[in-house]
C-alpha cells in the first residue's frame, strides 16, 4: 500500500481546511449559532419539551447532523472536483496510487474535517444548553459513520459534476430539505398520519434519530434499523465508488 | 538499446465517437530523447497520456520497463514523470509544499536535501515559500517540471514544453532535458516545431490523425527531408548564377524586388 501517498494527499487537503479556517470552521459555527438563536429561542419558547427533553437540546443532535451532512459532502466533493476543474488532476491519475488508497486520503480528510466540526458544534452548543450523552461510543460511531458515508457521497457528486453549479446541486436540493424534514427540528410523532410515513422514506430520519438516540435514549424508530440505514447507504456509496474506478467514468475518459 | 517503453496496438475512441488513435505501435529506447512530432489534434497527449495512466486505452498494451501500465501499475509510474501542456497547479499552495506533495504522491520517502537541488537546479529556490498563484508563466512551466522530477523519475514526458515560453526559458530547458539524458533519464517530448525536434532529439516519431507515420534516427531524417534556404539580397540583379554555385546541387529562385 503506498501509505505515503495516502498521508500526502490527506496532509494536503487538512492544509487546505486549515488556510480556510473562515469557511471550513467559523462559517458552520457561526450558522449553527443562528439556529439556536433562531429555532431554540424563538421556537423554543413556544414549544416547552419534546419526550421529555428541552426543545433546545432536543434540537442539538440534529442541527450537528444537519452540519456534518453538508459539510461532508461539501469537503469531499469539492477536494476531488477542484483537480478536476483546474486540471492538476493529471498528477492524482498518473501517481502509483490505488483506487482505495485515493478514497481513503479523500475521504479521510473530508470526513475528520466533518468530525471536528461537529465536535466544535457540540461544544458551541453545550454553551447554549445543558447537554448529556447517553451513549458516547454511540454517539461517536454515528459521527464517524455519517460523517464517511457521505464523504463518500460527495466524493462521488465530485467526479459526477461538470460544474460548480452541478456540484451545488445534490447538496442544496436534495439534502438541505431532506434533513430539515428528517426530524432535525421535530419528532415525527409530532406529525399527522400520512406525512409520518412519508417521513418514514426520508433516510436522513434514521441517521438523526439514531444519533439523538446516542444522546438522550429515546428516538423515533430503533436504534437497529437508524444503524443498519446508515450501513447500506454506505455499502452503496462504496459500491458507487468502485464502479467509478473500475470504469475510469468522467475521470480517465 | 533495449526499448524502455513499448506500445503494442494501442486505439483510443472517446465516447463521442472520435478516433484519437488507430494502432499505434512504437518502441522508446532506453536513455534517448524523443521527439514525438505532429500538428494539434494529431494524438500526441492523448497518447503519451494512456501511457502514464490519465486516459484509458481502448485496446492495445504498453509496458514501461517491462511492467504492464495495468497489470502493474504502480511499478510502471513510479518510473514516469510527466510535464503537462497546461499549466495545472493548485494556485494556492507554496512551492515547497506542491513540489513535496509530488514527491510523497509517488511514493518517496520526504528528502527535502532533493527537493532543494530540484528547486536550485530550476531557479525556483527563491521562491520556494511563494503560492503557485503569485509565480509568472515561466515560473509556473518550471514549478511542473520540479513536480515531475521530485521522484526521481527514470522517463520523463514533457507535453509541448516550450509552448509560449520565452527564448532564454526555452534555452534552459533544453539544456536541463540535455542534463537528464546524461543521467540517464528517457525523454520523450512532444512538439509540433521541427526546429524543437532537430535541436533535441535523437530520434524523431512523426504522428499525424491518430497514426505514427514515420519514426526515424534524427541525423538520417534531416538527411531525407530537411533542407536549408539561404536568402541573399543582392545590390544588383545577376545575369546568371555564380559558376561555382551552379557546380552544386543548390537551386536557386530569383525573386525581383523592386
Amino acid at each position: 500500500m503506498n501509505l505515503r501517498a495516502v498521508w500526502a494527499i490527506y496532509k494536503m487537503e487538512m492544509a487546505r481546511a486549515f488556510r480556510t479556517v473562515l469557511q471550513s470552521i467559523v462559517s458552520p459555527v457561526i450558522s449553527t449559532s443562528l439556529y439556536f438563536v433562531v429555532f431554540g429561542s424563538a421556537i423554543g419558547s413556544r414549544i416547552t419539551e419534546i419526550d421529555g427533553i428541552s426543545y433546545g437540546a432536543f434540537i442539538v443532535p440534529g442541527l450537528i447532523m444537519l452540519s456534518l451532512l453538508t459539510q461532508s459532502i461539501s469537503n469531499a466533493s469539492f477536494a476531488i472536483y477542484f483537480p478536476k476543474f483546474v486540471g492538476s488532476i493529471y498528477e492524482l491519475l498518473s501517481a502509483p496510487v490505488s483506487y482505495l488508497e485515493i478514497i481513503i486520503a479523500y475521504v479521510g480528510g473530508a470526513a475528520t474535517k466533518s468530525i471536528i466540526l461537529g465536535l466544535i458544534i457540540l461544544g458551541t452548543a453545550s454553551l447554549f444548553v445543558p447537554l448529556t450523552i447517553e451513549h458516547p461510543f454511540w454517539m461517536l460511531s454515528f459521527l464517524v459513520l455519517t460523517s464517511v458515508t457521505f464523504s463518500l457521497f460527495g466524493f462521488i457528486i465530485g467526479i459526477w459534476a461538470k460544474s460548480f453549479e452541478q456540484l451545488q446541486l445534490v447538496p442544496l436540493l436534495i439534502i438541505t430539505p431532506l434533513t430539515f424534514l428528517g426530524g432535525s427540528f421535530y419528532s415525527i410523532d409530532m406529525l399527522p398520519g400520512t406525512w409520518r410515513t412519508v417521513t418514514l422514506f426520508n433516510p436522513v430520519l434514521y441517521l438523526v434519530s439514531g444519533f439523538r438516540w446516542s444522546f438522550y435514549g429515546k428516538s423515533d424508530v430503533s436504534i437497529g434499523v437508524s444503524l443498519g440505514m446508515t450501513v447500506v447507504f454506505l455499502l452503496i456509496c462504496i459500491a458507487i465508488v468502485a464502479w467509478i474506478f473500475r470504469t475510469g467514468y468522467r475521470l480517465r475518459n | 538499446m533495449p526499448s524502455i517503453i513499448s506500445i503494442s496496438g494501442v486505439t483510443k475512441t472517446y465516447a463521442t465517437g472520435f478516433k484519437a488513435l488507430k494502432e499505434i505501435n512504437l518502441d522508446i529506447e532506453r536513455g534517448e530523447i524523443f521527439a514525438l512530432l505532429g500538428p494539434n489534434g494529431a494524438g500526441k497527449t492523448t497518447l503519451i497520456s494512456i501511457v502514464c495512466g490519465i486516459v484509458n486505452r481502448s485496446s492495445g498494451t504498453v509496458s514501461v520497463d517491462g511492467h504492464d501500465i495495468s497489470r502493474d501499475y504502480r511499478a510502471a509510474r513510479s518510473l514516469i514523470g510527466l510535464v503537462p501542456q497546461e499549466l495545472t497547479i493548485d494556485a494556492f499552495e507554496s512551492v515547497w509544499a506542491t513540489v513535496n506533495y509530488s514527491r510523497g504522491l509517488f511514493g518517496k520517502p520526504a528528502n527535502h536535501a532533493f527537493v532543494e537541488k530540484v528547486l536550485r537546479d530550476l531557479s525556483l529556490w527563491d521562491k520556494k515559500d511563494a503560492k503557485a498563484i503569485t509565480l509568472s508563466g515561466g515560473m509556473k512551466r518550471r514549478l511542473m517540471i520540479a513536480k515531475a522530477l521530485s521522484h526521481e523519475p527514470r522517463v520523463l514526458f514533457l507535453d509541448e514544453p516550450t509552448a509560449g515560453v520565452d527564448v532564454e526559458l526555452r534555452q534552459d530547458m533544453w539544456a536541463m532535458v540535455r542534463r537528464l539524458r546524461e543521467d540517464g533519464v528517457t525523454i520523450i517530448l512532444t512538439t509540433h516545431y521541427i526546429e524543437e525536434a532537430e535541436a533535441m532529439a535523437d530520434r524523431v516519431g512523426v504522428i499525424n490523425r491518430g497514426e505514427i507515420v514515420l519514426v526515424e534516427d534524427k541525423v538520417q531524417l534531416m538527411r531525407t527531408l530537411g533542407r536549408k534556404r539561404l536568402l541573399l539580397e543582392l545590390r544588383s540583379p545577376l545575369a546568371t548564377s555564380p559558376r561555382r554555385c551552379r557546380a552544386t546541387r543548390w537551386s536557386f529562385r530569383r525573386t525581383v524586388i523592386d
